[in-house]
């Protein structure tokens, strides 16, 4: 299948000199949610930008839907809703007048019955008459993801979306990109939150100083990058890690009460099993132990700081 | 061509009209007929006819291209710069528009504005002044090359400025003292020649020569030239805008 966007060998030079993207090549599959990472000031919104028009791009490529945005723009911004990082309304105008508003802008007839839905499925319904200013900080989010939405977008860009927005609204937010993904649209997620991208996305991409640095579904990331720690708790201090389990590289500290071993999921062999039988070998008891997997977010913190 | 988003910005515009009612309408109609009061009533009682005409009257053609000059200069200035003041111009910019759309849409608001702030000072004139006008097409004719063209400029400025200082310079720097010192309050004749030659290098002057012709057939100088000199301050504006949108000037960089 085509993708629905493709971005080829994609640069950008701002006036100022400032170099913000670097022969960035991405393709973005249909109906999947993809997790933009990155840490400040590495270019996600600068790459969303250009895709949606906002700014020029320097060289390169990017066509949505098949459509070049620049070329054929009219086809190509139809397909795509974007809810920007930061909460950019019309404070004076009510809830249903924005939303309306923008679908006028996006050039199709106006529908109250699926404004109507559009609401309702972002818990907005009871506030269509309320001015903006009135609203809370997670209420405007949500006006922004219904004006992206207001238009039926095949693709929906959301920068940061749940920056700001306390626990519960978040999962609230989450379950919405659930059922758009669901019903079939392309879902591009920016965000801080490693645990929106770990929950959520079927694929990741890493950005770090204008460069794509990794593009990879997020289950194969997980295995292939996860490395898992077993934790021992002894039951009696130890001074120093045995001669006899030095091959083992432990980790000795707690104050001489906890063992960490380092292995490998991937591996034709853990060393696990073997530990424990050197362990016992050793007169070394343990009185608990548990074992942790590496977390996206240490993953994405070791890729940085790789690029860095 | 999407009408659909050109009407959507439109609307957008002109409710933000009625929600700033006092401020958009009330207050220029207050302001202008102070003028009357004291140019036309007070002080307009004590000057002599000029070419016929009472003073009092001589000067509503010039009130009103006052207030159209200004307000459509504010009001397609403000009406740009707002959105990208708060930020809500991603939206436009996002939105499967062409520039031509964009520009109608915005210009087309302020230049109504205009025209009815214009067509309500005509009327609040009516009050104080007798009021008989010559040539009503070419008045209207007029009246909406200026308000397109000075929204046009105002858009201009909205784009062009990135703070609240620079939206209000030009206007109150270069627009407010051409209009005051292009024939609003007399006639460019009663000058003496060296300022007259001087003052023929505003181009306020003409505008204001045209439409006070369509009033009383009295002019400074010829409606051709007048008509001329407008469109071509106009196409100067079109192209500016076309080039802003080409380079993506303060837009998209």
């Amino acid at each position: 299948m085509s993708p629905i966007i493709s971005v080829t060998h994609l640069s950008k030079t701002y006036g100022s000199g400032f170099t913000a993207l670097k022969d960035v090549s991405l393709d973005i599959r249909r109906g999947e949610i993809f997790a933009l990472l990155g840490p400040n000031g590495a270019g996600k919104t600068t790459l969303i930008s250009i895709i949606c028009g906002i700014a020029n791009l320097s060289a390169g490529k990017v066509t949505v839907g098949g459509h070049d945005i620049n070329a054929d723009y009219r086809a190509a911004r139809s397909l795509i809703g974007l809810v920007p990082q930061e909460l950019h309304t019309d404070s004076f105008e009510t809830v249903w007048a924005t939303v309306s508003f923008s679908r006028g802008l996006f050039g199709k007839p106006k529908n109250p019955a699926h404004i109507e839905k559009v609401l309702k499925d972002l818990s907005l319904w009871d506030k269509k008459d309320n001015r903006i200013i009135e609203l809370s900080g997670g209420m405007k989010r949500r006006v922004m993801i219904a004006k992206a939405l207001s238009h039926e977008p095949q693709i929906l860009f959301l920068d940061e979306p749940t920056a700001g927005v306390d626990v519960e609204l978040r999962k609230g937010m989450w379950e919405v990109i659930g059922k758009l993904r669901d019903a079939g649209v392309t879902v591009i997620l920016t965000t801080h939150y490693i645990e929106e991208a770990e929950q959520m996305a079927d694929r990741i991409g890493v950005i770090n100083k204008g460069e794509i640095i990794l593009i990879e579904e997020k289950a194969t990331l997980m295995r292939q990058l996860g490395r898992k720690q077993l934790t021992l708790q002894l039951q009696e201090r130890l001074a120093a890690v045995p001669a006899v389990l030095e091959p083992y590289r432990l980790t000795l500290d707690g104050d001489g009460m906890r063992l960490t071993y380092n292995y490998d999921t991937q591996g034709e062999r853990t060393g696990i099993t073997a530990l424990l039988g050197d362990l016992g070998n050793a007169g070394i008891r343990f009185k608990d132990l548990s074992t942790t997997q590496n977390s996206l977010e240490d993953i994405f913190v070791s890729l940085v700081r790789r690029g860095a | 061509m999407n009408f659909t988003a050109i009407r959507a910005i439109y609307l957008f515009e002109m409710a933000r009209t009625w929600r700033t009612l006092l401020q958009s309408i009330v207050s220029p109609v207050i302001s202008t007929s102070l003028y009357f009061v004291v140019f036309g009533a007070a002080i307009g009682s004590r000057i002599s006819e000029i070419q016929g005409v009472s003073y009092g009257t001589f000067i509503v053609p010039g009130l009103v291209m006052l207030s159209v000059l200004t307000q459509s200069i504010s009001n397609a200035s403000f009406g740009i710069y707002f959105p990208k003041f708060v930020g809500t111009i991603y939206e436009i910019l996002s939105a499967p528009v062409s520039y031509l759309e964009i520009v109608i849409g915005y210009v087309g608001a302020a230049a109504t504005k205009s025209i009815l702030l214009g067509l309500i000072i005509l009327g609040t004139a009516g009050l104080f002044v007798p009021l008989h006008i010559h040539h009503p097409f070419w008045m209207l004719a007029f009246l909406v090359l200026t308000a397109v063209t000075f929204s046009l400029l105002g858009f201009i400025i909205g784009i062009w400025a990135d703070n609240f200082e620079k939206l209000q310079a030009i206007p109150l720097l270069v627009v407010t003292p051409l209009t005051f010192l292009g024939g609003s309050f007399y006639s460019v004749n009663m000058l003496p020649s060296g300022w007259r030659t001087i003052t023929l290098f505003n181009p306020v002057v003409y505008l204001i020569s045209g439409f006070r012709w369509s009033f009383y057939e009295i002019a400074d100088v010829s409606l051709a030239v007048s008509v001329g000199l407008t469109l071509t301050f106009l196409a100067i504006c079109l192209v500016t805008i076309w080039w802003i949108f080409k380079t993506g000037y303060r837009l998209k960089n």
